[in-house]
């Protein structure tokens, strides 16, 4: 990593020193022979390391991303913005994404997931709406190994210490555990914000003359060449890294985010557009913001506020300091720009000019130190079309299911219910204000969190979704699954999915086994976000998630954000009284691998994944959400991980109450993990009307009772248990797994 | 009534006590930064919930040398009612308008939850609504609510009937379960929980209406005298 000594470009040229910053001798040649048609300096070449990494620049997952389904009416602005926009009437808009922040989390975990959140957050108020909720998409090792409970305790504090601090509610995510993220957890942060569309922001900087404004903390010498960082693989020194993790500011932030607002609700006239500070820093932002207006722009890095002395140009430019924003205003406005930072504390310093042409000039102690086409770094990155093959457990799948023999249900339900990925996450989430801003209706803890819209009766549903062991079976039904479970969450809340957001974690691109997780997991996302009328908006990608050459499960995290239209038709996953009428809606099969069952009862999972069909997936969609906006349903929970038993256990917690079933399944079917199933409770008074509607879609299974007991008539057995003896198995077992210390 | 919110740089729940007390109290509320030096023309005061100035050194630590703090304590001192919420608690103790401290949670990690409390003391002008509902329901969301005084200052806010919310279930340590107290005088109230997340039955509880109701209530009777 380049410190302040700067080389000539000729011994930049010999050393080879770019390669430490994650430029390759092909892409350095491709600068020297085709964009600058000469020898870089030492601070250009920095500059394109920054943005030619794939965190910045895409280049390895843009021919993937390009077959995203990113159409529909509800769309305002989809994948390209820093964050995507969705209509949801009345002059309002949904601005959501979701972002990795793996590596840094993996080195430094508190800060690496405080830093997500706090990067993401700017994503969504950049675009002129006011953050709402934040969720968090987390993955782990086994939580039975020493430091995956370190990893979990710190990442969760992170993530509280963050949004707590900061006033934005957290309100929901999910949380898997599994050996192959043991040293590669993923943590995946997604913003929800609203936006009055007559708000709506750029991140353009147009208009010869006017100013570049910088806003915020100061800059220093953490987190340089992050992006290059977060794109790479791990090896074992991992721990020399730590220097390319930031540190978060949540209170800094807070003035940030609330000073930023201001200018843009009430000083719209002087702002031309505003953007991040996020990945390669300042460069990234600035060049972004001239390519996308085709201006040019120079700055002069002599005013960039610096917290330490000495630093070069390369160090200034690449420098992933946080709570900083970059604003482009009208020549002549600055003193008014200034005035409400000054407010709040904040330095806001006027360090460059849009210019004409196309070139990105910077100047440092009076010396042109990089004078490069604004394009070059921001949009003419090269493209790889990676070479794709089949990994060979794939090709070597045979059509058997795993067939699980059950002889005690009760104690299969309670080691499941125990299982980490399974268990209540109440320990975590309680140490996150999901209340704060008094608009969240429905807490973490159903299948999606509901943030009510002030002044209005709409509400919007969010979730975070993916299995991934679906995908290492079946990356590209996996991935269908992924916006199938997600859609499944918003509809059981009552509310119709917008669209969705997505953090692609997968491993090395450059190895074709890796490559065909991510080409056939992103077909199968957008053909299910086609069929689900759920367009990709907005995204991230995160590749390289391997550790000593061993890949993650092609995890791609898929964040939902859907509208319910009256606060009437929110629907949580509790059963809510006696003599409730039971129904699962949608077929039960013997679909086991993959299955939470498989892992709990073989150690791991294996075999072809199941069928889906996501022409049923929408049929029973469809029927929920109007059984649910006709008024007819008491509650409803997505069937998922641990299947029927499972679920519908869950849905017995809420309200401690108890269940008499029967079903014509065998025991082990309880637990099958088959798609599109929904458990579904109403009053009795609307049995007519709910069987009308569903017809043989929905099967009736028995009552919800007022005494303790989870009651199931089995075809090969009788299961009874007591719900609150279940639930307290559920809620302390990832208590007890995070307090012990074998 | 009319009420000042003031904002520290850090707050986080003035807009939800703002919204509490205009759309469902139907108070007049105004939003007072903490470079403010006088609160005239205002009947409470309101020092709400977040982490002011990050909460940086310790929670209140800052806030309590703020410009606006002169005029809360003039504003105290004149027997007016002033209300702190969770930060707005800690800032009230760090500036010694009500005695204690607040510490860490007992598990050293923040806790968001509903809590469930016993209101003590009734006859407060903040609590006379809970007299015939005086157990009661409110969330917490707080690191630092873990109450703490020696026992020589328990033993006065007994004998003065100062505690005024206790929890049922103690869920941070916090001395004798308190959850709330006010002054010797009973114009200064102090709480960790936040009645302003319970005033619509929409987000699950309206149990904290009775806080600002009993203070509008009591105003309204004490200004008709």
């Amino acid at each position: 990593m380049s410190k302040t000594s700067t080389l000539t470009p000729e011994e930049l040229q010999a050393s080879r020193a770019y390669r430490e910053w994650g430029l390759t001798d092909d892409e350095y040649q491709r600068l020297c022979d085709q964009v600058l048609k000469r020898l870089p300096t030492h601070t250009e070449a920095g500059l394109f390391s920054g943005m030619w990494s794939e965190h910045c620049s895409y280049k390895n997952s843009k021919p993937v991303l390009k077959k995203f389904w990113t159409q529909g009416n509800q769309v305002i602005a989809g994948p390209g913005e820093g964050a995507g926009i969705i209509d949801i009437g009345d002059g309002q808009a949904v601005v959501f994404k979701a972002e990795s922040h793996n590596h840094p989390s993996a080195i430094e975990p508190y800060e690496g997931a405080a830093t997500g959140v706090g990067g993401i957050i700017r994503d969504i108020f950049s675009m002129g709406a006011k953050p709402i909720a934040i969720l968090d998409s987390l993955r782990f090792g086994e939580l039975t190994e020493p430091h995956t409970k370190y990893l979990v305790s710190q990442v969760v504090a992170g993530i509280g210490g963050y949004g707590n601090c900061i006033g934005i509610p957290t309100v929901g995510g999910d949380t898997g555990f599994d050996a192959c993220y043991q040293h590669n957890p993923l943590v995946n942060a997604m913003c929800v914000g609203i936006l009055d569309q007559a708000d709506m922001q750029k991140g353009q900087a147009t208009g010869v003359g006017n100013r570049i404004i910088y806003v915020g903390a100061k800059t220093g010498r953490d987190g340089i060449s992050g992006a290059s960082f977060a794109s790479a693989e791990f090896s074992d020194d991992r721990e020399s890294q730590r220097s390319a993790v930031q540190v978060g500011d949540p209170f800094m932030e807070k003035l940030l985010m609330d000073a930023c607002l201001e200018v843009i609700h009430q000083h719209g006239s002087a702002l031309v557009g505003i953007q991040d500070m996020g990945a390669a820093g300042l460069v990234s932002a600035s060049a972004e913001m001239a390519s996308k207006a085709g201006s040019g722009l120079e700055l002069n890095l002599d005013l960039v506020p610096q917290r330490e002395t000495g630093m070069s140009a390369f160090e200034l430019m690449l420098s992933e300091s946080q709570e900083r924003m970059l604003l482009c205003v009208k020549a002549g406005t600055e003193d008014e720009i200034y005035d409400v930072f000054a407010r709040y504390g904040l330095d806001a310093v006027a360090i460059g000019t849009v210019t004409t042409g196309h070139q990105y000039r910077l100047w440092h102690h009076h010396e042109l130190v990089a004078d490069v086409p604004v394009d070059a770094l921001a949009s003419d990155a090269p493209v790889y079309q990676r070479d794709s093959r089949q990994p060979a457990r794939l090709a070597e799948q045979n059509g058997e299911q795993f067939r699980p023999v059950i002889t005690d249900a009760v104690a299969t339900l309670k080691q499941l219910l125990q299982q980490p990925t399974i268990a209540s996450k109440r320990a975590l989430y309680q140490t996150y204000d999901s209340q704060v801003q008094t608009n969240t209706v429905v807490q973490p803890g159903s299948d999606a969190a509901v943030i009510r819209i002030r002044q209005t009766e709409k509400a919007l549903a969010l979730t975070t979704d993916v299995n991934g062991r679906y995908l290492y079976l079946n990356p590209r039904v996996g991935g269908e699954m992924a916006v199938a479970e997600a859609a499944r969450n918003i509809v059981a809340s009552g509310a119709q999915p917008l669209g969705i957001t997505d953090c692609l974690n997968f491993g090395n691109p450059e190895k074709p086994e890796q490559f065909y997780e991510l080409d056939e997991a992103a077909q199968g996302i957008s053909r299910a976000c086609r069929r689900l009328d759920t367009p990709v908006v907005s995204g991230n990608v995160s590749l390289n998630n391997e550790s000593n050459g061993q890949a993650i499960y092609p995890t791609p995290m898929i964040g939902m954000v859907g509208l319910i239209r009256r606060h009437q038709d929110i629907t949580t996953q509790d059963f809510k009284q006696p003599g409730d009428l039971v129904y699962v809606l949608g077929a039960t099969q013997g679909d086991f691998n993959g299955s939470e069952l498989q892992k709990l009862l073989t150690g791991d999972i294996s075999g072809a994944l199941f069928d889906f069909s996501l022409t049923i997936e929408k049929q029973h969609q469809d029927l929920l959400l109007t059984a649910i906006q006709s008024g007819l349903v008491a509650s409803a929970h997505d069937v998922s991980e641990g299947g029927l038993l499972t679920a519908i256990a869950e849905s017995c917690f809420g309200r401690g109450l108890g269940v008499t079933l029967t079903s014509e399944l065998p025991a082990a079917h309880l637990f099958a993990e088959t798609q599109s199933r929904f458990v579904v409770s109403i009053r009795p008074e609307h049995q007519a009307a709910f069987e009308t509607l569903v017809g043989t879609a929905a099967t009736y299974w028995g009552q919800v009772t007022g005494d303790d007991q989870l009651r199931v008539q089995a075809a090969d057995q009788r299961i009874q248990v007591s719900v609150r003896e279940a639930q307290q198995l559920w809620e302390e077992a990832i208590p007890c797994l995070l307090k012990s210390r074998d | 009534m009319k009420f000042a919110v003031i904002v520290f740089p850090g707050s986080n729940c003035d807009a939800d006590m703002a919204n509490a007390l205009r759309d469902v109290c139907h108070c007049a509320v105004e939003l007072v930064p903490a470079t403010a030096t006088t609160l005239t023309g205002y009947d409470a005061v309101v020092l709400p919930g977040g982490f002011s100035y990050g909460d940086y050194l310790r929670s209140g630590a800052i806030a309590r040398f703020a410009p606006v703090m002169a005029a809360v304590q003039a504003f105290a001192t004149a027997g007016k009612p002033v209300v702190g919420i969770c930060n707005g608690f800690q800032i009230l103790t760090e500036a010694g308008l009500l005695p204690g401290a607040l510490r860490a949670n007992r598990s050293s990690q923040f806790i968001c939850q509903a809590s469930r409390l016993h209101v003590c003391n009734p006859h407060t002008q903040f609590t006379t609504a809970y007299a015939k509902q005086p157990d009661i329901q409110l969330p917490i969301a707080h690191g630092e609510g873990n109450y703490y005084c020696d026992a020589a200052t328990l033993a006065d806010l007994r004998e003065h009937q100062q505690i005024v919310f206790e929890y049922v279930d103690n869920p941070n340590g916090s001395v004798a379960n308190i959850a709330g107290i006010v002054n010797r005088q009973g114009n200064v109230l102090g709480m960790m929980p936040h009645p302003e997340r319970a005033v619509e039955q929409l987000l699950g509880s309206i149990d904290g209406l009775g806080l600002f109701t009993s203070l509008i209530e009591n105003h309204r009777e004490e200004t008709h005298v």
